[in-house]
Order: structure tokens, then C-alpha cells, then sequence
């Protein structure tokens, strides 16, 4: 593994130099989440207070309750999950079957399909926008979960069907072949044998569609208008909206929408790392 | 090639193809030919030609607009680039506790964009953010921050350096592919950590900083929504009026479609060109050799 000075010449001091300024680094990187979460322990008053302070006196856990009764936190929680099962079955559904059709299947003009889908990767989402909502208007699906959660079961999106058949293409094709020989199907080759086997990659994508969902913004804020059908994220804004000196409670809601992404993260870290890098490589 | 691969290759495949012409080919074909009418929520729209795309000379916002998103996009990119480079190099190094400090760097990251908007809201806050305070502290005027025309986008490209986990990942893979033998090497010729740096490392890593810097163009012109939408609204003056946010308020706001498809359609010229260039450019700095196993 290469290292910065490489093996042999690196000195201690190297070393320890590295060490210092990545603890500084952390301690920068780590300091807006520090700034949270005294800040939402704090009165308003005690968070204005000249010269600075960080510890909160006294600590008001009341906050956390507070802010999550001040807004329909639990309605917004609900509505998020909804959202989150449907789009995180029609992806884990969809995502691997087209990754399977064109990494594992031999077809005329599977590659030339394949290329076609991955040029959406380049198209800005600006642009499918407004027809988009267009096509859901003339629908009569505005205002309901559907146009956040439809497209999520025709393949999920590119990116993810392109990540996972990189996975795909790397299991050996030998394990498919003994099974169409034991009269398996190509349904059953992809469930039963590929599909455990690819985990990682699963999971990967598995995270990423929580993260985007938990986080969008864009999408409820242009399908949904009725206040009791919104997500979290949109949640918070109007929060802020009608809070807006409250700067302690908010603190409190904002840390609360963060944590279940880091409790995800932890969970899936080593794999999630590796999905990263596989979008990253050839 | 066997008869049931073709049936059931098309099968499966088939909800992503379907998708990728329901989602993503037909909206933009839809996006451009709605661009030449005045599309509204209301009344019928009308064939107008070109008058959409006149109209943008003269639409002072459109220009600022683009002026602001260039901007950031280029502050973003490079400093990001710069800023990530730097610390997958320092991650690199085998110290003690690495995989906490990669996930230090990498949490930021993960943090959905509201609540990210909502924390960097309170640290730019003029009388009692963090980063006044410590302006203060060591002697420095306090500044307005993202309440200033001219210090809202820095103080954008400053944020967006916070979550550059995905970057510093990519990076660490790249950097984890150069072959150790030509560290190796270049000890022989008694090269100093700086000399490998700049004829070992960065040379290696072309390849990979090229993807990032053609991912960080494409996200980063159509970034910059979120923080407009919930912190800045757009201001002040306009000054942080990011593209995505005008072709928003221009489309959902005052329910111009027509007029925001031919927005829409600018940026996605601008990304393809961007694109291209990137690409043709890419053969006089991108180190091939690399790419080859």
C-alpha cells in the first residue's frame, strides 16, 4: 500500500506530523456537529450569550420533546417511512433484474441498452423536471406519493443498475450455467443464486436510497401540498419557517433528522465505502 | 447465445428500459419542445418559436443566475478537488485510529442537505454563529456571511468543502491503486516525498481526479438548490440565485413552464458542452497509461 513518503522513508516525524493534522482536520470537520448539539441543549438566551459558550447550563433535554411535539414529528416520520419502503422495495426489486439482464444474459442489443441507460446519468434532472410533474398533473397524482414513489420500480435509477451489474459481471457466469443445467430459470439463477452472493453491492444500494430519500427536498416540496403528507426533510423547513427564533428547538429537530442516516451508516460502512468506490472505477 | 436469454433479458431488463423512456428520455424530449410554447398551469399552451429563448438576453436574473452558478461551481470544484486531495493523502498514511478519522471526513457526507442548510444557518449566523466568534477571538472584523452579496458564495464554496466524504473516498481508491514498486523506484533516485508527490502520485492519479472533477462540474452546476431554498432564498439581491432554484421559482413558483424548460434546456447544453470539453481535454492531462491494466 502506498503511503504519502513511502515505507522506508517515512520518519517518525512524518508520521507524527500526519497524525496532528488530521486530528486537527477532525476536530474541524466534527465541529458543526459539536455546534449542534450544545446548541440544542441550550436556551435561546444562553446560545446568544457573549463570550462564547459550549457547555449547556443548565442542559434542557426539554428541548428534544419540545421541538419534536411543536411540529407533526411522528406524522412526518410515518410519511417519510412510506415513502422510503415503497422506493426502497421497487429499487431492490427492479435494480437488480435490469443489472442481471446485462451482466449474466447474452441478448441482441443488450449492450447497446445498456449504453442508452447510462447516458441518463448525464441528463440534469432540471431538465426532466417540469414534464415530469406535467405527466403526474394530468394524472391527478399531485398531492399523493405516488410520482415520489413510482419511479423508483423502473429499475431504480441508472446509476444503481450500472453499480450493481459491475457486481454482477464479477461473479463467476459457472454458478449460473450448473443451475440452468439443474432446470433453474433465469428468475430463480438471479434470486436464489445471485442476488445472496452480491450483498455488498445490495446493501450499497440499499443505503444510498435511504439517503436519498431521508434527505430529498425537491421532490415533496413539488408533489406535495397537503401539510399532513409531508417527509421530514420538508418537515423541518416549514419548521424553520415557524420557529424562526427558536434557534435551540430547531437545533433540536435538525440533530434528530441526523441520526438515523449515521445509525445507517454505521451499519453498512464497510460495504458502503466499497459501492462508493465502485461508481469511482473501472 | 441461448433462446431463453433473449426473452428473459428483455423481461427483466424491461421495467429499467421502460423507466429510462417514461423518466428520462421523454421528459427531456417533452422539456425541449415545451421550451418553444408558453406553457402554463393554467390556459393552453401556445407554439411561440423562439420567444422563450429571446427572452433570456433580457432577463437580468437568467444571466445572474448563470454568472452565480458558474461561480460556485468552479470555487466548489476546485476547492473541493484541492481540499479532498488533500486529505485522502493524509488518510492514506498508516496512522493510528485511520478508519475513525476516514469516518470523521466521511459523516458530513451522509447528513441529509436540510439539516446540513439548517446547522451552516446557525454557524454563519452574524451575531452569534461560530465563525464570528471565532473571527472575534483572533482579531478579525466579523463578517455578514451568506447575508452579503459578495461573501454568500464564498461562504458557499467554504460549506460545500464540508462534505466531501465521497471525493476523499474515490480518491483513497486511486491512491491504494498505485503500485507500491514505483514509490520504490523513485527512493532509488533519492527522490523526497515532495519529488514523488509531484512525479509519482499526482501523475498516477489523473485518471481519478478526472472523474472527479467531471462528476464535481456536473453536480455542482446543478447544485446549490437547498441552500438557496433554505437559507438565502435566492439572496442577497439575487446574488445567490443558483440556477436549479430560478428554474424552480420560475416553473413552480410562477407557474411559467414553457419559460423554465428553455432554462432547463440552457443548462443541459452547458453540461454537454462541459462534457465534451472536459473529455477532449482530458488526453493532454489524464494519464492513460494508468488505465490499462
Amino acid at each position: 500500500m502506498a503511503s504519502l513518503g513511502g515505507r522506508r522513508t517515512t520518519f517518525l516525524t512524518g508520521k507524527t506530523v500526519t497524525f496532528i493534522v488530521l486530528v486537527l482536520g477532525s476536530v474541524i470537520y466534527l465541529m458543526p456537529f459539536l455546534w449542534l448539539v450544545r446548541s440544542s441543549l441550550m436556551s435561546t438566551g444562553q446560545i446568544f450569550r457573549m463570550p462564547l459558550e459550549w457547555i449547556p447550563k443548565p442542559f434542557r433535554w426539554q428541548n428534544y420533546p419540545q421541538a419534536l411535539t411543536a411540529m407533526p414529528f411522528f406524522r412526518y416520520l410515518f410519511n417519510t417511512l412510506i415513502v422510503l419502503v415503497f422506493v426502497e422495495a421497487g429499487t431492490l426489486l427492479t435494480a437488480p433484474m435490469a443489472a442481471f439482464a446485462f451482466s449474466r444474459l447474452r441478448w441482441r442489443g443488450r449492450d447497446l441498452l445498456f449504453f442508452i441507460i447510462l447516458t441518463s446519468l448525464m441528463i440534469p434532472y432540471a431538465v426532466t423536471l417540469i414534464p415530469t410533474f406535467i405527466l403526474w398533473k394530468s394524472l391527478g397524482f399531485v398531492n399523493t406519493y405516488l410520482p415520489l414513489t413510482v419511479p423508483a420500480w423502473f429499475g431504480g435509477s441508472a446509476y444503481y443498475i450500472f453499480m450493481l451489474r459491475q457486481f454482477f459481471a464479477g461473479l463467476p457466469i459457472e454458478l449460473d450455467e450448473a443451475a440452468y443445467l439443474d432446470g433453474a430459470t433465469p428468475w430463480q439463477v438471479l434470486w436464489k443464486i445471485v442476488v445472496p452472493l452480491s450483498k455488498p453491492a445490495l446493501i450499497t444500494v440499499a443505503v444510498f436510497t435511504f439517503l436519498g430519500v431521508w434527505g430529498d427536498l425537491m421532490g415533496p416540496i413539488i408533489y406535495l401540498n397537503d401539510a399532513k403528507k409531508y417527509t421530514l426533510a420538508v418537515g423541518l423547513t416549514i419548521f424553520r419557517g415557524a420557529y424562526s427564533t427558536k434557534w435551540n428547538l430547531l437545533m433540536a429537530a435538525s440533530s434528530v433528522i441526523m441520526i438515523p442516516p449515521i445509525v445507517i451508516y454505521f451499519i453498512g460502512q464497510n460495504y458502503f465505502q466499497r459501492g462508493i468506490v465502485m461508481t469511482g472505477m473501472k | 447465445m441461448k433462446k431463453f436469454e433473449t426473452k428473459w433479458g428483455i423481461m427483466l431488463a424491461l421495467p429499467g428500459i421502460v423507466g429510462y423512456f417514461l423518466w428520462v428520455l421523454g421528459p427531456t424530449i417533452a422539456a425541449i419542445f415545451m421550451s418553444f410554447t408558453n406553457w402554463s398551469l393554467a390556459g393552453k399552451p401556445q407554439w411561440i418559436g423562439w420567444e422563450n429563448y429571446a427572452k433570456l438576453f433580457n432577463d437580468f436574473i437568467f444571466k445572474k443566475s448563470l454568472f452565480v452558478t458558474f461561480y460556485y461551481a468552479i470555487g466548489s470544484v476546485v476547492a473541493g478537488l484541492l481540499v479532498s486531495f488533500f486529505w485522502a493523502l493524509l488518510l492514506n498514511v498508516k496512522v493510528p485510529g485511520r478508519s475513525l478519522f476516514r469516518t470523521f471526513f466521511f459523516i458530513p457526507s451522509i447528513t441529509p442537505s436540510v439539516a446540513v442548510a439548517m446547522v451552516w444557518l446557525t454557524l454563519y449566523h452574524p451575531q452569534f454563529g461560530l465563525l464570528n466568534h471565532i473571527f472575534k477571538s483572533i482579531g478579525l472584523p466579523a463578517l455578514r456571511w451568506i447575508y452579503d452579496e459578495k461573501q454568500v458564495i464564498p461562504a458557499f464554496i467554504v460549506m460545500s468543502t464540508w462534505t466531501i466524504g465521497y471525493t476523499i473516498t474515490i480518491f483513497l481508491a486511486g491512491l491504494q491503486g498505485i503500485p507500491e514498486y514505483l514509490y520504490e523506484a523513485a527512493m532509488l533516485d533519492g527522490a523526497t516525498w515532495w519529488h514523488k508527490l509531484c512525479h509519482v502520485t499526482i501523475p498516477m492519479m489523473t485518471p481519478t481526479i478526472f472523474f472527479n472533477l467531471l462528476m464535481g462540474v456536473i453536480g455542482a452546476l446543478q447544485g446549490g438548490f437547498t441552500q438557496a431554498y433554505i437559507m438565502t432564498s435566492g439572496g442577497p439581491n439575487y446574488s445567490s440565485m443558483f440556477y436549479t432554484y430560478y428554474i424552480f421559482l420560475t416553473g413552480f413558483q410562477y407557474g411559467k413552464m414553457g419559460y423554465a424548460c428553455a432554462l432547463s434546456v440552457i443548462i443541459f447544453a452547458i453540461i454537454i458542452c462541459l462534457t465534451v470539453i472536459i473529455f477532449r481535454t482530458s488526453r493532454y492531462w489524464v494519464y492513460y497509461e494508468a488505465l490499462r491494466k
